[in-house]
């Protein structure tokens, strides 16, 4: 029984439809963490940051996809090797587009994005000012 | 047969709805004013149709009727019965008619009892929920069919995407639909005041149980999909501000403005044209949540581009009840006055400043979610994920938490500072000690998550603080229900900070025997074997996981495998404590034959999902403290009525 349950299971694995570079083992680091705990920190904490191209709304830290693990084994090595986090995100970005990354770049296209908070406390203000003066009256 | 009788009764409903709305809109004038009474017996009679093309729709999916196309998209004859009830509304058709479904009958319930609002703004609230729902009608039966044949019936089914074959996902769609829902109800009472200038507070009390009722099952649609992800997604992620969980989350936000705001308007006749402006806002959030995630331009503006007929009916959709709503509310806005006024401090300002506050986040979600859009549109992709979203609503947050830890002991109208010397000293005592404990015992800590446990065990101490000095016994149910749903946000809040903060992660390739140490735990390997259930095989790990020491409790991580359709799920399996969870999962085997295993320690975890249940209790409570009420008021006004009667004979 519990040899064709496995049989099974290896006929499912088989049949699937996997890319040629799912076949590849995952890179060392993809699925190991740093030895010195304050380095893989650090590596997790950009992880976090990182969006794994292949999935829905998921971190690189988050995903089982292959690409993702590639991800992780660049982040984690160029990290042991001492690089700054911040140099590692914007290799990331030049390879793969301002799309990798979570935390949204400054630049001419994502401005409003910073303005709107901005907008938004001055709006409170003024929201909460003009309510606050109206009452002192009454 | 029963797919066509399904069809005509839809078309009959909807037909229905244009007379609700038709003679709604007549009744107003006052020469044709006899026809107000053809609309509650329409509305009723509405709700009892759509219920039945729905009931249809569900004995299909139930005796898996594969020559109806949905059912042969969607179902498998193999599956297990609740996910063959589940697949009904798996899919986009069938949740659209769901979604239908819920709300006409809320609008016949309406119709059925309502009897506080004068009979005018109950007809135009009445007709405002048929347009409502005659957008859906129309999107149903013109670019949606659920019950469309096909030509030759399937020899079998596509099934059901594993990730949804899941209990917690089976229910968590009508949980949020119900929400919805409830949101359209209060706009259409928000239209029904406005048409007829009637915005006062038995509009906000006639209002109130529906945005409450929608906030419950909105909490609770949240937090049961965020555990979801938790334990499916299998890398202990709990959030991760994807636009379908955003679309989620405002509706929410939106709504628990709305609650605050309508319950000042239902007290002190105050924050008119405010609570109608959030009435507008919620139903507005509560169309994005239900449109904009099925129109499929969330996930990416060209996905949405291959197929645009049903999205661009969605989009016009969304134009036109966001944009006609908006229109009503400027056109009569100036004809609601301010109502009573109040002073900086009070309870009225301290609700005020929170509304605005959420109100605050709100923009920031929409505008965090719906800005890629734009900038895809225009050819340049681009992320925006936690690291913008949580410093940027923490701006508001944190702000919002300080204030209310003080609102509820203010007295309404006008109070003075030093009455509430202690009631703000203690609270601010404890999460003053808190921070200086964080501080010194368990630096460094991300200032985030620091905040958090510092906010967090003062915030619950002021959310009991209303019950001090009061007879417990007699204390009305909605105080305890605004006092636990208070603290089921510290609650919650304390738990996510405590994730942030100390959660430990160990990623390790092992043998059976091998062991690990996460965190407080010992994990060992014991055995891998196969396992199979109804519709799935799959490996499972049997772990062995010791706390400090102690006994060791064996846990079953899976990874399994589906067939219809072909698909993989990790089952990851978790350990709870009081001060937190073992989370175990099974990954692949690697080369040298050992097994990629992840384990997290997060303490204190649940407490986010305890917390959001804690507040829908909270809401439970005031739900049940303003239903009781109110029966008790009908039930006393008919008393009268009878008593007149009688002495008239």
């Amino acid at each position: 029984m519990r040899g064709l349950l496995l049989a099974l299971l290896a006929l499912f694995a088989l049949t699937q439809p996997l890319a040629a570079q799912d076949m590849l083992p995952p890179a060392p680091y993809a699925y190991k963490q740093l030895a010195d705990p304050r380095q893989e920190a650090k590596a997790q904490a950009l992880m976090e940051t990182l969006r794994c191209l292949k999935c829905q709304s998921q971190s690189i830290a988050d995903s089982d996809a292959p690409m993702a693990g590639d991800m992780r084994h660049q982040v984690r090595t160029r990290i042991a090797a001492g690089e700054d986090p911040e140099a590692i995100r914007q290799w990331l970005i030049e390879r793969y587009g301002d799309y990798v990354s979570y935390t949204p770049q400054v630049k001419p296209i994502t401005w409003p994005l910073f303005a709107a908070p901005l907008l938004f406390l001055a709006l409170a203000a003024f929201l909460l000012r003009g309510r606050f003066r109206r009452s002192k009256g009454a | 047969m029963i797919a066509e009788l399904g069809l005509a009764v839809l078309w009959m409903a909807a037909a229905l709805a244009v007379l609700q709305l038709v003679a709604g809109a007549l009744a107003l004038r006052p020469a044709t004013a006899h026809l107000a009474g053809v609309v509650r017996p329409v509305a009723i009679l509405q709700g009892v149709l759509v219920a039945c093309a729905f009931a249809a729709l569900v004995s299909l999916f139930l005796t898996t009727d594969l020559s109806v196309k949905l059912v042969a998209e969607n179902s498998h004859s193999a599956k297990p019965f609740i996910f063959k009830l589940a697949g009904t509304w798996g899919n986009h058709e069938g949740s659209m008619l769901m979604w239908v479904t819920i709300m006409s009958l809320a609008g016949g319930f309406v119709a059925l009892i309502e009897k506080r609002l004068r009979e005018e703004t109950l007809i135009a609230t009445l007709a405002g929920q048929a347009f409502v729902s005659l957008g859906f009608y129309a999107f149903l039966l013109l670019a949606s069919n659920p019950f469309t044949r096909l030509p030759e019936p399937a020899p079998e089914g596509a099934g059901l995407n594993p990730l949804l074959q899941d209990i917690g996902l089976a229910f968590h769609p009508p949980t949020l639909y119900v929400g919805y829902v409830g949101l359209s109800i209060a706009f259409s009472f928000a239209v029904g005041a406005l048409v007829t200038r009637d915005v006062g507070p038995a509009f906000a009390r006639a209002m109130r149980p529906w945005v409450l009722g929608a906030w419950i099952f909105l909490t609770l649609g949240i937090t049961a999909g965020s555990y979801w992800a938790y334990y499916t997604l299998g890398w202990g992620g709990w959030w991760f501000w994807d636009p379908v969980e955003n679309a989620s989350l405002m509706p929410w936000l939106a709504a628990t403005a709305l609650l605050h705001s309508c319950s000042v308007l239902a007290a002190r006749n105050a924050l008119r044209t405010w609570t109608v402006m959030l009435g507008v806002v919620a139903f507005s959030m509560s169309m994005v949540g239900t449109f904009l995630v099925r129109s499929g331009i969330l996930t990416s503006v060209h996905a949405f581009a291959v197929d645009p007929t049903r999205g661009t009916f969605i989009l016009a959709l969304l134009a036109i009840y966001i944009g006609g709503a908006l229109l009503l509310f400027g056109l009569r806005a100036n004809t609601v006055t301010e109502g009573a006024r109040f002073a900086v401090l009070s309870r009225e300002s301290a609700l005020v400043f929170n509304n605005v506050m959420l109100c605050g986040i709100l923009g920031i979600v929409l505008v965090g979610t719906l800005y890629p859009l734009l900038t895809e549109a225009m050819g340049v992709k681009v992320s925006v994920g936690p690291p913008y979203f949580n410093p940027v609503s923490a701006v508001f947050a944190i702000p919002m938490m300080l204030v209310m830890a003080v609102g509820p002991v203010l007295r309404w109208r006008e109070d003075k500072g030093g009455r509430i010397t202690w009631q703000v000293a203690v609270p601010a005592l404890v999460s003053a000690a808190a921070l200086l404990a964080v501080e010194l015992l368990f630096a460094p800590i991300n200032l985030l998550p620091a905040l958090g446990l510092a906010i967090a065990p003062g915030l619950a101490v002021a959310s009991v603080q209303p019950l001090v000095g009061r007879n417990l016994r007699r204390t009305p149910l909605p105080i305890y229900g605004m006092v636990l749903g208070h603290l089921g946000i510290a609650v919650a809040l304390f738990g996510m900070a405590s994730e942030g903060a100390f959660s430990t992660e160990r990623l390790a390739a092992m043998n059976p025997g091998d062991s690990q140490q996460v965190g407080p735990f010992k994990v060992t390997l014991q055995d891998i074997g196969p396992v199979a259930g109804p519709n799935w095989t799959a490996l499972e790990a049997t772990v062995s996981a010791s706390y400090a020491g102690g006994a060791g409790t064996v846990l079953h991580p899976q990874a399994r495998t589906f067939a219809n359709p072909p698909g993989n799920r990790t089952e990851s399996a978790l350990l709870t404590r009081w001060n937190g969870q073992l989370y175990a999962v099974l990954g692949e085997e690697g080369e040298d034959g050992r097994w990629q295993m992840r384990f997290w320690w997060k303490p204190f975890v649940p407490m986010i999902w305890y917390g959001g249940a804690l507040v829908a209790l909270g809401g439970l409570l005031a739900l049940l403290g303003r239903v009781a009420r109110d029966v008790r008021r009908l039930v006393a006004i008919d008393k009268i009525a009878f008593r007149r009667e009688r002495q008239g004979r």
